[in-house]
């Protein structure tokens, strides 16, 4: 544990010199502002004509998942491919740590980032709190951002797995950013194709697992195992690579 | 400290080690001479836990390089041949970062203390990105002692330094291997004969010759050489040299110069020089004139005479 955190620490320090990562944490916040300026006038005007219902932070939260599929694999990408190029994997796999805490430490690290950024957008929900009366729905608030931390620690986890695959950034960047994609959204689509067999496909649409469920304000524990598988995946792919590294 | 035995390493169908064998003891710094591609930096690789053999086996430090391969780590310091840096750090950053991973307590005064025992304790807050070579080179030497290792391995550790630097890192590097055990490989034969109490002369993945410096000189050529220079009149010189039994190969250089070649488990040269004073000659200069560490290295390295060495174990 005291590795992981090591290297956790060290990958959350640097994402703060980098200029890739106020990159990502500005465009989301700023667009996630927009989005948030955009609910309360529609609400607004809403009320103002007498057909409006009190506005939620769902809207943002939807949109703040779909960002991450383009902001995470940003900041996965140099996470193993640069130790790979630059050589500094030699120093890491040659001290007294395990394979899978260096991936879970590289994990952690972005996460924690990105849970800086939530955690800098609560700042909505917040502010829309004192414009409704008698106030929002902090649970349902409380259900959809655990959807965002789950989806992002999930996008994050296989931009790790992937990072570790590549000595390429770039390469390691537009395969996550695919593999985000293509989980969010397009894996449905053979589903739909499909006479029979699909449900398969159906059930790995990520964006099913938030919007029906902690975008709706359900919690349940198939949709938090479905997430929780990701992240395995992901790390495991991380450490398979690495050991992989180790025997070429 | 360090027991290879019968290493090897394929890579794909290309076989970089071919079952080698040596040890190192503690108290010993053992340089590892080869040319490009024979094999050192795999074997380096492996003796550091960066990547397992294909077969064969090595106890570094007391503990199996591939079962307890965490424990090798724990107690050996490797500076690899690209020093392995993170440029957007500070030299302390980096140095803590690495006490860190190691659980040394203190970390930041470990840092300081391993920074001022390479010369860079006044440069601990400058980004190891606007180093020098030799200062990156020096960042690098200082993460392989941070830990202070039972057995340091280092991969070419004077490459790009100054010639102070180099002298400087050669102290530090005599310095640890006093007590500790030191495997290093070079390019530059020089230095090996100077810091190194052993050789591995290592060839296409196998160990063409071991030994001291000096055995490999004399054992190789299984005699030696010596000049001898008087001041003035050298007539009859050789004839002198000649009387003294067990001197062969007397060859006149100049009007002042003979050498001439003796075996070299009968060192006859201060009968020569006796008969030689003794013969009214003014004596101003015996030395040896052995082989070089180069032309032994390249005696042996040569596609045509690898494996010839008399002091050969592979």
């Amino acid at each position: 544990m005291r590795n992981i955190w090591t290297i956790a620490k060290k990958e959350y320090d640097h994402y703060f010199i980098t200029p890739i990562a106020y990159i990502v944490a500005f465009v989301i916040l700023l667009i996630l502002g927009f989005l948030f300026t955009a609910v309360i006038q529609g609400a607004t005007q809403g009320a103002l004509y007498g057909y409006g219902t009190a506005p939620d932070i769902t809207v943002v939260n939807w949109w703040f998942a779909f960002l991450l599929m383009f902001g995470t694999p940003a900041l996965t990408m140099r996470l193993i491919a640069d130790e790979t190029k630059t050589g500094t994997i030699e120093l890491l796999l040659t001290a007294p740590i395990r394979d899978y805490e260096l991936i879970i430490g590289k994990w952690l690290g972005s996460f924690l980032f990105i849970l800086t950024i939530i955690v800098a957008s609560l700042v909505y929900p917040i502010v829309l709190n004192k414009f409704v009366t008698p106030g929002i729905d902090w649970k349902l608030v409380l259900s959809s951002y655990l959807g965002v931390v789950l989806v992002a620690a999930s996008f994050l986890s296989l931009g790790v797995g992937i990072s570790a695959l590549f000595s390429n950034q770039i390469a390691a960047f537009f395969i996550s950013l695919v593999t985000c994609l293509g989980l969010f959204f397009l894996i449905g689509i053979p589903a739909n194709l499909m006479p029979a067999g699909g449900d398969f496909f159906n059930y790995m649409v990520m964006r099913t697992h938030f919007d029906n469920a902690f975008n709706a304000g359900k919690i349940d524990l198939s949709n938090i195992i479905y997430f929780v598988s990701l992240i395995a995946l992901g790390l495991f792919t991380g450490t398979v690579a690495v050991e992989a590294r180790r025997w070429n | 400290m360090i027991q290879v035995n019968g290493l090897i390493k394929d890579y794909g169908a290309r076989r970089a080690l071919n079952s080698i064998t040596f040890d190192a003891n503690q108290g010993e710094i053992v340089g590892f001479l080869g040319p490009n591609g024979a094999g050192k930096t795999t074997t380096m690789r492996i003796l550091s836990g960066y990547m397992p053999p294909t077969d064969g086996s090595a106890i570094v430090a007391g503990y199996d390089i591939v079962e307890e391969s965490l424990e090798v780590r724990r107690r050996v310091g490797y500076l690899p041949e690209t020093v392995p840096l993170y440029t957007d750090m500070t030299a302390l950053e980096y140095l803590k970062f690495m006490a860190e991973l190691r659980h040394i307590p203190n970390a930041q005064d470990r840092a300081y203390e391993t920074l001022e025992q390479v010369n860079l304790g006044d440069r601990a807050k400058s980004y190891i990105g606007n180093f020098s070579k030799g200062m990156r080179q020096r960042v690098g030497l200082a993460q392989a002692l941070i830990h202070r290792p039972e057995v340091l391995i280092l991969d070419e550790p004077t490459i790009g330094l100054d010639p102070a630097q180099v002298v400087e890192i050669r102290n530090v590097i005599k310095e640890i291997g006093k007590d500790r055990t030191v495997l290093l490989s070079t390019h530059i034969l020089t230095e090996a004969q100077q810091i190194c109490d052993r050789v591995l002369i290592i060839n296409k993945g196998a160990i063409v010759a071991e030994d001291t410096p000096e055995n490999l000189q004399s054992r190789l050529v299984g005699s030696q050489r010596a000049i001898l220079r008087v001041r003035g009149d050298s007539d009859g010189l050789d004839a002198t040299i000649k009387k003294v039994k067990g001197t062969r190969g007397i060859e006149v250089k100049d009007a002042e110069t003979v050498e001439f070649e003796f075996s070299s488990g009968q060192d006859v040269r201060p009968q020569v020089a006796k008969a030689v004073v003794q013969a009214g000659y003014e004596l101003t200069e015996l030395r040896p004139v052995g082989m070089s560490l180069e032309e032994i290295f390249l005696e042996l390295t040569q596609d045509n005479s690898a494996g010839k060495g008399q002091g050969s174990k592979s």
